[in-house]
């Protein structure tokens, strides 16, 4: 950026410099080791983080208010599953009170405990444990005392609806609010010392039998939903306190370069905005008015360091990713020998397969608002784990866990680790600086561009089939960027733009994934190896959790190459799969989707159709933890445009116990049109500057006109088992299965996501 | 450079003090506190922001406030109320519509105007006439229900 004048340049590190009254304000770091002394404190002492109220006590989990309502205190959110729903009818199923007098406050530091925030699908399957059992404990302790008021003995006094009376004697009735209303019960709970997704916490008090439920297993609709629909409902974007200001960030247009100079003249004119310039490259702008934010940080001028660039582009992805040299490997499932019954095998069969990067692209960029003050902050932000987030914003403000408050408010939808973490650090920073609260929210291309990424991956699958068909040996080898370039949990601002900006460097742990279906093949093996990053700190490709993490793409990967196993041992793919299973629950989930989708036995791609548009079928399925998806589908390709319409899904599901039918219902669907926009359309692309794909142009998502046609749900559901999660599981096959009715249709087999119109038409080529 | 803007919302006059050039988003969200239209992109390829500028669907992202002039602002909270809902509106409550419900203004806000000038529209009306406006969640297919149900209310 030219231009800059002299007298306006002000290095960052320096000391606070005012201009006049209306103009523009720089703060630096006195001491910019501060802040890298800060990020790189060791994690707070004791067995585990700060955690809000005592695990250990039954009045952290529940209160009986003195209008007869309960309140249940979770640890955990809902990015908008409807994950509320479902705790609060496990809550007044223990409980024995209406579902609409049970209210939940979700996902405060200060006010539920620390249950790990959304992760892995487990709001039900864990965050479900200790609620349940706490509603169970208050039971027995409001008979107890209704067994004293009543002067009668627990055996013979029953609940309805949040009142006790006497069996003999119904009349005889005394409320749970008169017995508690308004004060603590003052039990303890046995906690197992764990925070986080492990925690549970019981109390003396056996959960009731599944046969007994009444409210669990019934569709409860969501309480957020007129909200929204009314114009009513609070996001994290709506969030405004008191002399608060509006904050934007400046993201550089080549990865890794750092302003060196920053000419605060050039946003003068602009009412109150301020600059928050520190030491690495952490550079942001603020007004009290959004729009002026907005335009501040479009007028600011600033010079950038000059970096080489750090990608290989897009194009040579691949390639890179095959010259690499893996960081680490590991064989997590090794069984037998695989490379001697593979070579000994009547036939191998071998296959690649490749996933690009993806983005969370969350609906609206991420937004929070933090007031930091000298010995507390408090900070509203839509991030899905609130309790870490707070620890992490604590550790960049110099503050103790304890001084930080977050209060979670829905923010757009979130995936995994989404921007939401970067947001919040960089208003934390912000207002540290400049005294005031601030609220940043970020501009379409840092949601899209400068989100952490799902990795992109290489698979490579063999496998052996004897002379009858039966799979001998199997290999099945992922290298791909590690899944955790940063962490999911927000705890440390290493993990942030905002730390790794001020002098933090980046520190990925290695971690990837195999493909977990129990498929009974005789000698296999299943591992992984991870490449370096592309760019060591404040990278727009740096990795972290996206749904289901690495889960598409090695179900993509695994269940094509099933398919691939079945078409050259002459199988049918439903028969392939079921010939090599004997986990009953997944061979019941297989043939239940086979039976309502109608599949009638047939080699895939034996009856290719000529014309502009061919139709297909394909299967895949995925267990991810205890839970089972069975998806088939059937597709048309135009061959002339390579478009792939979704005709039908059929989608059989085993999660065990099941909350809320409806509530899974939609939670399935999303994950077959979500899966179907990963797999149909969604690459982040970049050139060797910067990732290019900063828009919705840019990373198309699935369009409602393309949305499948129709989605077929067969819920298996399973009360003698826990609760196991739905968020993840069923997108795991969505690509698979699209790629294998391809396949079906035009016996061509894609290898490479997401199947764009382009690349369906190169491959299949152009019909005569 | 402020101007004074008087904008019709929902029925009502409201008057600001803002940049001309500044868009209308943010005139309804910060200055008014009209929350509903949301921000999603800026670019105007989401529909979040959409509102109704003399019944057109517009996206309010884009529209400089001072270009708004006399027409009539209608945003999701003046489409209906609890008590008198909008047929979408009702729809949507009872299909369990959109995950998030980030975008739902968009969905909303377009439909509406599209079951104004074809109540019977059918699902490939309808798609084609919510075509570009986004859904991150993926519950598309329960907004799809919602809206045709609101064709036969």
């Amino acid at each position: 950026m030219g231009n800059i004048s002299r007298r306006s340049l002000l290095r960052a590190g320096g000391a606070i410099a005012m201009l006049p009254a209306g103009g523009a304000l720089v703060v630096s770091f006195a001491d910019p080791t501060t802040a890298r002394a800060q990020a790189a404190a060791p994690p707070p002492a004791g067995p585990s983080p700060p955690g809000g109220p005592p695990p250990d006590q039954l009045d952290s989990w529940l209160a009986v208010q003195q209008d007869g309502s309960v309140t249940a205190f979770f640890g955990k959110m809902d990015p908008g599953q409807g994950v509320d729903v479902a705790i609060r009818q496990i809550v007044a199923e223990e409980l024995d009170v209406a579902v609409d007098r049970v209210v939940i406050v979700m996902g405060d530091s200060e006010r539920t405990a620390n249950q790990g925030g959304a992760s892995g699908s487990t709001g039900i399957e864990r965050g479900g444990i200790t609620l349940r059992y706490a509603g169970a404990e208050a039971r027995r302790v409001l008979l107890d005392l209704a067994s004293q008021h009543l002067d009668v003995p627990v055996g013979a006094l029953q609940v309805r609806d949040g009142v006790i009376s006497v069996i003999a004697d119904p009349a005889s009735g005394v409320t749970y609010a008169a017995l508690i209303g308004d004060r603590r019960f003052n039990v303890a709970m046995q906690w197992n010392g764990i925070y986080g997704n492990g925690l549970v916490a019981r109390g003396r008090a056996e959960p009731k039998h599944p046969a007994d439920y009444r409210v669990v297993g019934t569709s409860v609709p969501r309480t957020d939903i007129p909200e929204k629909v009314f114009a009513r409902h609070q996001f994290v974007t709506d969030i405004r306190v008191p002399g608060m200001l509006h904050g934007r960030m400046l993201r550089p247009a080549v990865a890794g370069s750092v302003p060196t100079a920053v000419d605060v003249a050039s946003i003068a004119d602009i009412p109150g905005a301020r600059v928050v310039w520190k030491q690495g490259g952490f550079l942001g702008v603020a007004a009290p008015r959004e729009w002026d934010a907005i335009r501040a940080a479009r007028s600011l001028k600033v010079s950038w360091s000059q970096v080489a660039p750090p990608f290989p582009g897009n194009a040579a992805l691949y390639d890179h990713m095959r010259a690499a040299t893996p960081i680490t490997r590991k064989e997590m499932v090794k069984q037998g020998d695989a490379d001697a019954a593979i070579a000994g095998a009547a036939r191998v069969v071998q296959a690649e397969y490749e996933w690009p990067f993806q983005s969370h692209a969350s609906m609206g960029p991420a937004c929070a608002v933090v007031d930091a003050k000298a010995d507390a902050a408090t900070m509203w932000t839509g991030t899905q784990k609130p309790h870490f987030a707070a620890i992490g914003v604590a550790r960049i403000l110099g503050l103790k866990p304890a001084q930080v408050r977050a209060i979670w408010v829905r923010g757009a939808g979130s995936y995994g680790r989404n921007d939401a973490g970067d947001a919040s650090m960089d208003a934390a920073v912000m207002s540290q600086a400049l005294g005031a609260p601030v609220r940043v929210q970020y501009m379409r291309g840092e949601g899209t561009g400068w989100d952490p990424k799902g990795p992109a991956s290489i698979h490579r699958a063999r496998a052996g089939l004897d002379a009858g068909g039966t799979v001998v040996g199997y290999s099945f080898e992922s290298r791909g960027f590690s899944r955790t370039d940063i962490d999911t949990n927000e705890s440390n601002p290493a993990h942030s733009l905002a730390g790794q900006l001020m002098g933090v460097a980046l520190q990925p742990t290695q971690e990837f994934g195999v493909p977990t279906e129990p498929y009974l093949f005789p000698a296999q093996r299943r591992a992984w190896e991870t490449i370096p990053p592309l760019l060591d700190r404040a990278s727009p490709l740096r990795t972290a959790h996206l749904r289901d993490p690495v889960g598409p793409q090695l179900g993509f990967a695994s269940e094509s190459f099933i398919d691939e196993l079945a078409h050259a041992a002459g199988s049918d793919p439903v028969a392939f799969r079921l010939a090599h299973l004997t986990d009953r629950r997944a061979i019941a989930a297989i043939r239940a989707c086979a039976e309502r989708f109608g599949w009638q036995p047939l080699v895939a791609g034996s009856s290719l159709g000529g014309g502009a548009r061919v139709t297909g079928r394909g299967f895949a399925y995925a267990q991810r933890g205890q839970t089972i998806a069975a998806l088939a589908v059937e597709v048309e390709v135009d061959r002339a445009t390579g478009q792939v319409r979704q005709r039908r899904w059929v989608v059989a599901h085993d999660c065990g116990l099941i909350i809320n039918p409806q509530g899974l219902r939609l939670c399935i669907e999303g994950n077959i049109v979500q899966g179907s926009s990963r797999a149909l359309w969604e690459e982040v692309t970049f050139d060797q500057a910067m990732v290019t794909s900063q828009d919705w142009a840019g990373y198309p998502i699935l369009d409602v006109v393309e949305a499948p046609d129709a989605i077929d749900i067969v819920l298996l559901d399973r009360p003698e088992l826990p609760p196991s999660g739905a968020g993840e599981s069923a997108i795991r096959p969505v690509a698979a299965a699209i790629g294998n009715a391809i396949f079906d249709a035009t016996g061509v087999r894609l290898r490479r996501a997401p199947f764009t119109p382009e690349r369906v038409r190169q491959a299949i080529g152009v019909p005569t | 450079m402020s101007t004074h803007i008087v904008l019709d919302i929902d029925g009502r006059q409201h008057a600001i003090e803002a940049d001309p050039d500044m868009p209308l988003l943010y005139a309804l969200r910060d200055d008014l506190s009209f929350d509903n239209p949301r921000f999603g992109c800026g670019l105007g390829q989401c529909g979040a922001c959409t509102v109704h500028v003399d019944g057109t669907p517009t996206r309010s992202c884009l529209l400089p406030v001072s270009a708004v002039g006399a027409a009539k602002i209608v945003t999701l909270a003046g489409l209906g109320t609890q008590d008198h809902p909008h047929a979408l509106q009702s729809a949507f409550i009872h299909e369990q519509a959109t995950q998030c419900g980030y975008c739902l203004n968009g969905w909303i806000m377009t439909a509406a105007a599209l079951l104004r000038d074809k109540p019977h529209a059918t699902e490939a009306d309808i798609r084609a006439g919510l075509a570009g406006v986004k859904c991150r969640c993926g519950a598309h297919m329960s907004i799809l229900r919602a809206i045709t149900r609101a064709t036969q209310a």
